[in-house]
Parts: C-alpha cells; structure tokens; sequence
C-alpha cells in the first residue's frame, strides 16, 4: 500500500466512525469527559469536534498535571529556585505558570538557576555534575509520572546522591473523576480514560467509579481514530445504558496495571490529601514522600518563606478545570489571555484546555 | 504530553536502554519494565520505558502514525526526545 492509499484508508475509516456513532448515538445530548492532557490536545488538534455529531459533546477535565497543580506550590518552587545553592529542574510547561507575584521564568531573569529537564533522569544527571550544588526536581503529574520520579529517588538512594529532591505536587486521577462525577453542577455519561495513566493504575481502578457513579469508562489511545473509537464505544454504552470498564488502547493495558511501575511509586510515595486548582482539597488524592524517604522531599529539605496565595483576578481556569466553563465563556480568553500573554495555568500549558481552545480555534475539518 | 510512540530496544545495559524509532534514539531507563530485551518495543514515558508492546501491536501503531502524518496534519508525528514536558 502507498502512501497516500493508506491516508485514502485512514479518513475512510474516520468517517466510518463518525457515521457509526451518529447512527447510534441517543437523540438526547451526551457528554462526556476525558481527564487527559494529550487528548484534549489530540481533540482539538485534529478538528474531531468538527467530525462527531453536535449531540455528542466530550468535554475537557482535569487533565493537564500542570494546570491542576495549585498556586501555592508554584510559590513554592519559585521560594527554592531563589535559594542560592539551588538547581531547580522541572518539565518546561511550569515555567511560565504565574506564581502569586512571580514565576520561575521571572526567577530565572532575576538569576536564579532553573533547568528544563524531559526526564527525571536529566535531574540526576545534574545533581552528578553538580555535587556542590542541590538539584531540586518539580515533581507534577499523574500515575504515569510519579513512578518515574519514584525511580529517579530510589537511583538517588542507590548512589547515595544527597544533593538531589523533589517537591511532590503528584496527583491520582480516580478521586477528582469520582468527585466530578458526583457534582451537583455537571451531568456526565461517561468518562473517556487516559491511556498511559492507566498503563500502570490498570483497568480494574476505574471499577469503583463506574459502579459508585454507573457511568462507563472507556481506557482511550491518542490518536484520532483511537479517539473516534473510544468515543464510539462511550457512545455505544450511554444507548445500551450500561456502565462497563472498557479498553480502546492497546492491549498493554492490563486490569491491574503495571505492577513494577505501581510498585517503585509505593515503596517512594503514600497518598494523602492534596489540593487541586479548580477541584479544591480532596481526600487522597495526592501522593508524598513515605517517611523512609522523607529526606529527599525537597518541602522537608528547605525551610522556606511562602506568601498567602493570589489567583491572578477573573482567572476562570478552576471552573473549566472542572468542565463547568468552557474556555470561550471566560472573559479573559482570547484578549487579555493569551498563550502569548498568559493569565491562567489552562492557558500556559501546551495541555491546558484554554491552550487547546486557542490554539486550534480556527481548524475546521481534520480531512 | 504521552507520547504514544513505540520505540525499539537496540542495546540493553541495565537499568538503560537505546531505543530507537525512525532514525531517532535516545537512552531510557527500562527497570519499570518486566525482562526488557533487545528487540522489544517500549512505551516511553519521561524518559523511562513503562510498558512493553507486541511486535505487532508496536508496527500497527507506526503505521497508523505515519497514515496521520499523511494526513495533512500540521505537525509532524512527535520525535522523541524533543517535547520539553512529559507529565501524565
């Protein structure tokens, strides 16, 4: 097959998927959320809003790790990156992110030393070349992320590095979908799975959250005919009215997860309550350091000053976080902010909805 | 953002790994994977590799992803190693 017979191929499949699901879609609208950065991305990048019939609607939640973190951890990071000693390592989205008076960005202006990193695993490598100097990784993100940075701690242990830590801001997703599942403000048929998050949680952890809410999950891949599918299948469960644990992705997706991933997050991380941007405080939701590695949480290592937090004035990102706003109904979107010019974490992040939204407002037809 | 490309193990030194797709390698931890060997497909995720894929199901994707490219898509196909976040 050549080239362009495979792409002839792939948008006849595209549009085997979106007749399918008009042909069996409720007449009623349908709404459903994903709670994942790369789908609201993929979404909005290929137009597939544009493809789906107008009563299927999927909706952006909690998805963008950096969005969901709150102000005062950024506050935080900003307070160790001005310690003198310090290396700040982090994942590029966070950069920017507005503090309560500052970000790392403007830190970084002011001198401070803060490094983007792809990987925990660049930190370590920092905190070898820089024995005289403390390496402090932003630890944000999901269960895909947190037994990475488990593993980057446990490698520090091995090595005896001393001079490396992290800050957790790690989050679990099944309580804030639970929670959103539960609120009074939306109305939910189901809920669209992050694939690589439940490479380790499994399958069998959105159980109680299909039964305790009866809505369908459907573990969902990336790109848009692994969208189309799981939303297809999203689609096909609200017309049988049933509320089923399904898997789109790829058959890595195993019920109980990754059990070596799961188990490098135990032995490092416990949950605990935490706070998210939009959801505010839920119980267990959070993941920090066990006591026996207590001395590489960077919180514990640093005695810091922290200002009362701010939200920047008529930030509406904690109400789409929570799907309640679209991004175009905020007041701020689109003039006053900007990716160019951002006021809120959903419009920083290449993952943020309002980023999304921006970005890709203007794409019509994926085909 | 997941990148949801599978890469190959090309040479195996515990607890790294090369991987490589398209041309493209770049060395990841393997140890949050069961047995990894040369010639598996992993998932690649901050720099660690957290699930192992079939051969089939790992040449499936790539060919899906190279069917998206064709597409039209504005941007390429995401290349390992270049994406500054990596946080799910």
């Amino acid at each position: 097959m050549n080239r362009s017979q495979a792409s002839a191929g792939l948008k006849q499949e595209i549009g085997t998927l979106t007749q399918a699901m008009d042909r069996i879609a409720p007449e009623r609208t349908v709404v459903f959320m994903e709670v994942c950065g790369t789908h609201t991305m993929s979404f909005r990048r290929n137009g597939l809003q544009e493809l789906v019939p107008e009563r299927v609607q999927l909706i952006s939640g909690p998805g963008c790790p950096v969005c969901v973190t709150p102000v005062e951890y950024v506050d935080h990071a900003i307070a160790l990156a001005q310690q003198h000693d310090v290396i700040l390592a982090t994942f590029g989205d966070l950069v920017r992110v507005p503090g309560s008076y500052t970000s790392l960005e403007q830190s970084r202006a002011d001198g401070a030393r803060v490094e983007v990193v792809y990987s925990p695993l660049d930190a370590l490598n920092l905190a070898r070349k820089h024995p005289d100097r403390q390496v402090v990784f932003l630890a944000v993100g999901f269960e895909t992320t947190a037994p990475v940075v488990a593993s980057s701690v446990i490698q520090a242990e091995r090595e005896h590095l001393e001079n490396y830590s992290a800050l957790s801001a790690h989050k679990v997703i099944p309580p804030a979908m639970l929670a959103l599942a539960q609120a009074d403000d939306l109305a939910l048929d189901g809920f669209m799975c992050p694939g690589h998050v439940s490479v380790v949680i499994g399958m069998n952890a959105y159980a109680p959250i299909a039964q305790a809410a009866n809505l369908p999950c459907v573990v969902t891949g990336f790109e848009p005919t692994d969208m189309l599918q799981g939303l297809l299948m999203l689609v096909s469960q609200a017309r049988q009215e049933t509320a089923k644990v399904e898997n789109q992705y790829l058959s890595v997706v195993r019920p109980e997860g990754n059990p070596r991933a799961r188990a490098a997050m135990d032995q490092v991380f416990e949950v605990c309550d935490s706070r998210w941007r939009g959801l505010g405080n839920m119980p267990l939701s959070g993941l920090t350091f066990r006591k026996e590695y207590a001395r590489f949480d960077a919180a514990r290592r640093f005695s810091v000053n922290l200002p009362d937090p701010v939200e920047p004035p008529g930030c509406q990102c904690g109400a789409v976080l929570r799907g309640v706003t679209q991004p175009e109904d905020c007041p701020l979107f689109g003039n006053r902010c900007t990716p160019r010019s951002p006021v809120g974490a959903c419009m920083v992040s290449s993952e943020g909805t309002c980023a999304a939204h921006f970005r890709y407002r203007s794409v019509n037809q994926a085909t | 953002m997941c990148l949801a490309v599978p890469m190959q193990i090309r040479d195996l030194e515990m607890p790294l790994a090369t991987v490589e797709v398209a041309g493209v390698s770049r060395q990841v931890n393997v140890e949050l994977v069961d047995q990894p060997k040369i010639g598996d497909y992993v998932v690649v995720h901050a720099g660690y590799a957290i699930e192992k894929l079939t051969e089939e199901e790992a040449l499936e994707t790539l060919d899906l992803l190279r069917q998206v490219a064709e597409l039209g898509d504005d941007e390429p196909p995401p290349t390992p190693g270049i994406q500054s976040g990596d946080m799910s």
